[in-house]
């Protein structure tokens, strides 16, 4: 792809995001850096693809770390989250 | 809302599906990383609401595996097995730490977590230098393509300050260093000069022939390194949820650097997302304590501080309650409001404070808690907390929601806060905190102050009005014990 297309992208995604994360109520921000932080490891795609690659063994162990250390906030981010939200709730009235 | 996501999409369908360097993809994977960027965004979508917030990390969960799988099916991978091992060391990890973790732990737990997105970013930008054939940023010379050496430049720079930055914010909020701002002489010159050197090392290292660029590739990594470190070291606790915030965006942008380089869509997407993100939770912290970005950047409030200066304002008459007396007459109250702040999570108070409000409850008393944005440490800190103490959702408000309610309050019970209820932030022009939204406790008719002693002043160092007006009752202990010894009064 080239660079202005992947650009164009990015400046969209900015946009999408501004408006999104406004949306997102104040009493969620601290899921809400947890998430993010669980997406983000969407580098995992990078470290995955040094790691898969042949040739070159240095950049074969940095991507193995890569994906170690992406997985452990996929993993975690998404697990804490979850266990954050499970907390919210509307008690049952007695 | 709906415009700007039209928009982008349908951008994104009328994209040719080009892998970089003009490597011709299936069209199939291109739209595959789109789902899952797709998917991201209804992730954060999902979190206005606690209703969908659930289902809202389950599609970020999906966005996350499509991805995943899509990168290994696409791709030779001739050591499968080896990335399995990876993957379960990582996963398992971080999934017990996620089931082990505190709550109150959180503000650290999501700096760690920073510190390794950071990480990572570096090491695939590193892997990229390394093996640029693999990453197909290569021309037809055999040279990294110039806009492919900015991006790496630019992503194992943002990465390598994400990380140590960060390492920096998990040490202070664990409490492996002090929270203090650490001040060297003429940072600010140093600070400006690194930055200022890691962009032009940049700029150089996109325009010299890729065989002789190892050592500004290197250099450029340890200067960014160098730089997370000094810039948060001068950073005082209460400002870390600035800080955490801000390094979660540039977690958010060390991503989008690589999508760039890889020419992924799922990850400029999800770069983009979490950097306005980050970015967005830095301005409302900011705002929320009157103070510009930059000077929370620059470091050193809080400083000065110290018991010493309290010292001298002690004399000044104060009224001391005790748990009989608060537990008494919040039972004749009709309207309480609770005031949380960061000594409730120091106390682990919230069970406690929760087992308190039932109570009253009970009695017939309407019990409300009030938030302030930049209590605790983290955005949203005090609000899993109460979450975690199930506390109602419904009965939780934000600052600007509940203030015009303290005048028709019977009780405000401050636990934990102190700047955050400070008139002086309104009328004292010279303080420190002036400008800053408080909430305006003083306009209820009893006032209940929990603080371990008189000696001690806020985060900010300045004493505060609230403790020697009439209807202000200090209740000088530990906040959970307090609470507890309220329950039992009751």
């Amino acid at each position: 792809m080239d660079f202005i297309s992947i650009f164009s992208i990015f400046v969209m995604a900015c946009f999408v995001g501004y408006y999104v994360v406004w949306s997102v109520t104040p009493a969620l921000h601290t899921p809400l850096m947890a998430v993010t932080n669980a997406i983000s490891s969407v580098i995992i795609v990078g470290a995955l693809i040094a790691a898969a690659a042949s040739g070159a063994p240095a950049a074969k162990w940095l991507g193995l770390v890569g994906v170690v250390l992406a997985s452990v906030n996929i993993f975690g981010g998404f697990a804490v989250t979850e266990r954050m939200l499970a907390m919210y709730k509307k008690k049952e009235r007695k | 809302m709906r415009h700007a996501l039209i928009g982008a999409s349908a951008l994104l369908f009328s994209t040719p599906a080009l892998a970089a360097s003009g490597e011709a993809v299936n069209p199939w994977v291109a739209l595959a990383y789109l789902v899952a960027g797709v998917l991201f965004i209804l992730a954060l979508r999902g979190l206005s609401s606690p209703e969908t917030s659930r289902a809202g990390n389950r599609y970020g969960m999906i966005g996350m595996l499509i991805a995943v799988v899509t990168t290994l099916v696409t791709h030779d991978i001739a050591s499968l097995p080896e990335i399995g091992i990876a993957i379960a060391i990582g996963g398992g990890f971080g999934f017990i730490v996620a089931r082990k973790i505190a709550m109150t732990d959180m503000p650290q737990l999501v700096a760690g977590f920073h510190s390794l997105v950071g990480m990572a970013a570096v090491l695939v930008g590193v892997a990229a230098y390394i093996n640029p054939g693999a990453f197909g940023i290569l021309d037809d010379v055999g040279e990294i393509l110039t806009v492919s050496r900015i991006e790496l430049g630019l992503g194992v720079a943002i990465g390598a300050i994400t990380f140590s930055g960060s390492v920096i914010a998990f040490l202070k909020l664990n409490g492996n260093m002090s929270g203090a701002p650490i001040m060297l002489p003429l940072r600010h010159v140093i600070n400006l000069g690194v930055l200022a050197a890691i962009v032009v090392l940049t700029g150089y290292f996109s325009i010299m022939p890729t065989a002789d660029s190892s050592t500004i590739f290197w250099t450029i990594l340890v200067l960014a390194f160098l730089i997370g470190f000094l810039l948060i070291i001068p950073i005082g606790g209460a400002d870390m949820p600035v800080v955490v915030s801000m390094l979660n965006s540039y977690s958010g942008w060390a991503a989008a650097a690589m999508g760039f380089t890889l020419g992924n869509t799922a990850m400029i997407i999800t770069g983009a997302l979490v950097g306005s993100s980050g970015a967005i939770l830095s301005y409302i912290m900011c705002k929320a304590m009157n103070r510009s970005f930059i000077s929370v950047i620059a470091g050193g409030f809080g400083a000065e501080s110290g018991p010493a200066d309290g010292a001298e304002k002690i004399d000044r008459p104060w009224k001391r309650g005790s748990a009989e007396d608060a537990a008494y007459m919040m039972k004749q109250a009709e309207n309480i409001i609770i005031i949380p702040g960061y000594g409730m999570a120091v106390a682990q108070a919230q069970h406690a404070l929760r087992e308190m409000a039932d109570m009253l409850e009970e009695e017939g008393v309407n019990v409300k808690f009030a938030i302030h944005p930049v209590a605790g440490r983290m955005p949203g800190h005090m609000n899993v907390l109460l979450a975690e103490a199930s506390v109602d959702y419904d009965k939780v408000f934000e600052l600007e929601d509940i203030n015009s309610e303290f005048a028709q309050a019977d009780v405000a019970f401050i636990i934990g806060a102190n700047d955050v209820v400070n008139p002086a932030a309104k009328t004292d022009k010279s303080s420190p905190i002036y400008g800053m939204p408080v909430f305006d406790v003083e306009k209820a008719k009893q006032v209940f102050f929990i603080k371990r002693s008189m000696g001690g002043v806020g985060y900010a160092g300045v004493d505060n009005e609230v403790f020697y007006m009439d209807q202000t009752m200090m209740l000088l202990s530990d906040a959970k014990k307090m609470c507890e010894d309220i329950v039992k009064a009751l």
